[in-house]
């Protein structure tokens, strides 16, 4: 088997506030494999993100704290890095697409500018061969004419353009690991497989790895190789995408899958999960999905299930599935 | 027809766009929406579909009043809007609510819940207080919550609670018709079902109509009866939901099925992946709006504009292609036809 990219073992990151500790992920384990496309499933709220951002340590501060774990990035620990050396590795090793074009592009400067930034840091280009870089790069996320639009701005791209040059950003300085936090929820359908279809080919291209975070089903089973989905704070299931559509074997999968209402065929009523997320504020000691689950036991209240392997690959954190 | 209780014929909006501030001169329009006829029947759902940009969310503004439209007319019960009373507007008013997106946006977060839902019954003075509270509670509960919640301020309840506050809202001068403008696409995923099968019981128990408005096509799926997808400010396809679902007609529509993610891998599926983006409603291509993007365009596609024509009962589609298809047995579409 081959080494794993990235390792994230055992993290545990908690948001100090008023109201006390919420502990958004509360011991997350998980490896990425090169060339691999990991899907991180779940609610608003469940933690998803802030597993990214602790992975690059880009919490907001002071108020998200690490307080455990790794975070081994080919051996080595990226939490003990100073943050210069984090931000020799961002960007370069490993990148980011966030969520919204809209906000994460600055307004003020051009496309060319904020594309060419990265590159200027990392590779030291100068001048004539930087902006021919840029270009190139612009070119790779099939924005047309590029050396024109370098000197554009950003109100004079569309949607999914902007969302494409995002794009163009973090591949810029061929990252071997590039993290898309819900990279098309703000884009339309036929934009979305347009740019879905784009980065499956970047990476058929570059073989760069991806943590792909979505709350879509629709989008894992298009593109995710290995799927994990996190409720309240943790994994509760990590299995190969065939295996986890096929054979779920966490309730809150199989509850989420069911409630899905589906394209190809006809439903009179869905299956509806009743009851609310929980707050992170107050977790129950067990299991954080025992209020809403149709299969629990009495154990579930008292004790965090512990790993349980279906197969190698296929681990779900569920008392039942253990029977 | 007796059951239909609204209908819109050939609706326009044109917002004009002016040169200059101080000489207002208009330059040109954008065609929000641009002839767009359908009818909402008693008790059924009809969704509109369509990408962002398409005039979905303006034709929901006009069945609201809060646009009017720049010609064409919205025909309720047998009554133009235009013709009505000021009393009549009253009515038409109440009989009509609206269900929003982002129901954190939606709700006063200085108002308690219950005056919230009691407001649009205080505004139309139809019940004394003590009834209104009544009403109040019982709506809280119809709607899945506790009566108790009344007093509580909408920030202490999660998305899926806030969208039931605002359904109980819309629902409390027992409305003919809901326009529900993407009720689920903020909502959690284990909510969302949630909410549909809560909409869909009380359209039961009602009978009421919806104007749904999704772009998620599994979800107009699930809980439509007939589907008109909209490009450009025009609806090029209209069809019973299993019919359009089953034998898309319009390019378009094809390619908006085809590009709606499917819930399982592996699935079988159209591989369309449509070049381009939606082309700016202030400068919309000639001919039929869809061509620069359609695959299979024809010379005519870019010289004239494609009617709808019916295929099959019920099913309407505006293109050249499809037309050629099947041979046309009916003439164009005109409103006078469909009533």
């Amino acid at each position: 088997m081959t080494q794993p990219l990235l390792q994230v073992e055992d993290l545990r990151t908690h948001f100090l506030s008023r109201w006390g500790t919420a502990k958004a992920v509360d011991g997350v384990s998980f490896s990425v494999f090169p060339g691999e496309t990991l899907g991180l499933v779940g609610e608003s709220g469940c933690g998803k993100s802030v597993t990214c951002l602790s992975i690059l340590r880009l919490l907001p501060q002071p108020a998200g704290k690490i307080v455990g774990g790794r975070v081994l990035w080919e051996g080595e620990d990226l939490l003990k890095k100073s943050e210069g050396e984090m931000r020799r590795i961002r960007g370069r090793c490993i990148s980011m697409i966030l969520q919204d074009p809209m906000t994460s592009l600055n307004p003020v400067f051009s496309i060319g500018d904020q594309v060419a930034e990265g590159i200027a840091i990392h590779q030291r280009l100068k001048a004539k061969a930087l902006w021919q870089k840029t270009a190139e790069v612009l070119g790779s996320v099939r924005i047309p004419s590029p050396q024109a639009r370098l000197r554009e701005y950003p109100h004079q791209f569309s949607g999914g353009m902007r969302q494409r040059v995002v794009g163009a950003i973090s591949i810029a300085c061929e990252p071997r690991l590039l993290i898309a936090d819900e990279p098309t929820t703000s884009l339309d359908v036929t934009i979305q497989l347009q740019y879905l279809t784009l980065l499956k080919d970047i990476q058929k291209r570059t073989g760069v790895a991806m943590i792909f975070v979505t709350h879509d089903f629709g989008i894992v089973a298009k593109i995710c190789d290995r799927v994990a989905v996190m409720y309240a704070g943790r994994i509760v299931e990590i299995a190969d995408v065939r295996d986890l559509f096929d054979r779920p074997a966490h309730p809150y999968t199989q509850a989420l899958l069911d409630s899905i209402p589906n394209l190809d065929e006809e439903v009179d009523r869905l299956y509806s999960i009743e009851g609310q997320p929980p707050a992170l504020h107050s977790l129950p000691p067990g299991c954080a999905f025992a209020p809403r689950c149709s299969h629990v036991t009495r154990r579930c209240g008292d004790e965090y299930p512990s790993e349980v392997f279906l197969n190698p690959g296929h681990m779900a954190r569920c008392w039942e599935a253990a029977q | 027809m007796t059951d239909v209780l609204l209908e819109a014929q050939s609706v326009k909006k044109h917002f004009p766009v002016t040169k200059s501030f101080i000489l207002a001169r208009t330059k040109s329009s954008v065609k929000a929406v641009d002839g767009v006829s359908f009818v909402i029947r008693q008790g059924e759902t009809l969704s509109l579909v369509g990408e962002s940009g398409c005039g979905k969310t303006t034709t929901a503004k006009m069945i609201l009043l809060l646009e009017h439209p720049t010609t064409g007319s919205i025909v309720f019960r047998g009554k133009d809007l235009q013709h009505l009373t000021p009393m009549e507007m009253k009515e038409y008013r109440a009989s009509v609510q609206a269900v929003f997106q982002d129901p954190w946006s939606s709700l006063n977060p200085r108002m308690r819940v219950g005056s919230i839902i009691a407001e649009p019954l205080v505004v139309n003075r139809i019940l004394t207080s003590k009834a209104i509270r009544d009403r109040v509670r019982e709506l809280l509960v119809q709607v899945g919550l506790r009566p108790e919640h009344d007093d509580l301020y909408p920030h202490e309840f999660s998305g899926g609670q806030r969208q039931r506050i605002a359904i109980a809202r819309a629902l409390s001068l027992r409305p003919a018709v809901i326009v529900l403008d993407e009720p689920v696409s903020a909502l959690d995923v284990s909510v969302r079902a949630q909410i549909m099968n809560l909409l869909k019981d009380l359209q039961r128990e009602y009978g009421l109509s919806y104007l749904l408005i999704a772009h998620n096509l599994a979800t107009v799926r699930y809980m439509s009866d007939r589907v008109a997808v909209m490009y450009l400010g025009k609806i090029v396809e209209t069809a019973q939901t299993k019919q359009l679902f089953a034998h898309p007609a319009h390019p378009y529509t094809r390619a908006l099925i085809a590009a709606a993610l499917r819930s399982r891998p592996d699935t079988q599926q159209e591989e369309i992946v449509l070049p381009g983006e939606v082309p700016s409603p202030l400068n919309p291509p000639s001919g039929c709006a869809f061509h620069p993007r359609c695959s299979n365009a024809l010379p005519r596609c870019s010289e004239t504009l494609p009617v709808l024509q019916e295929q099959e009962n019920g099913h309407w589609v505006a293109c050249h292609v499809a037309e050629n298809r099947t041979v046309a047995t009916s003439g164009s579409f005109s409103a006078e036809e469909r009533t």
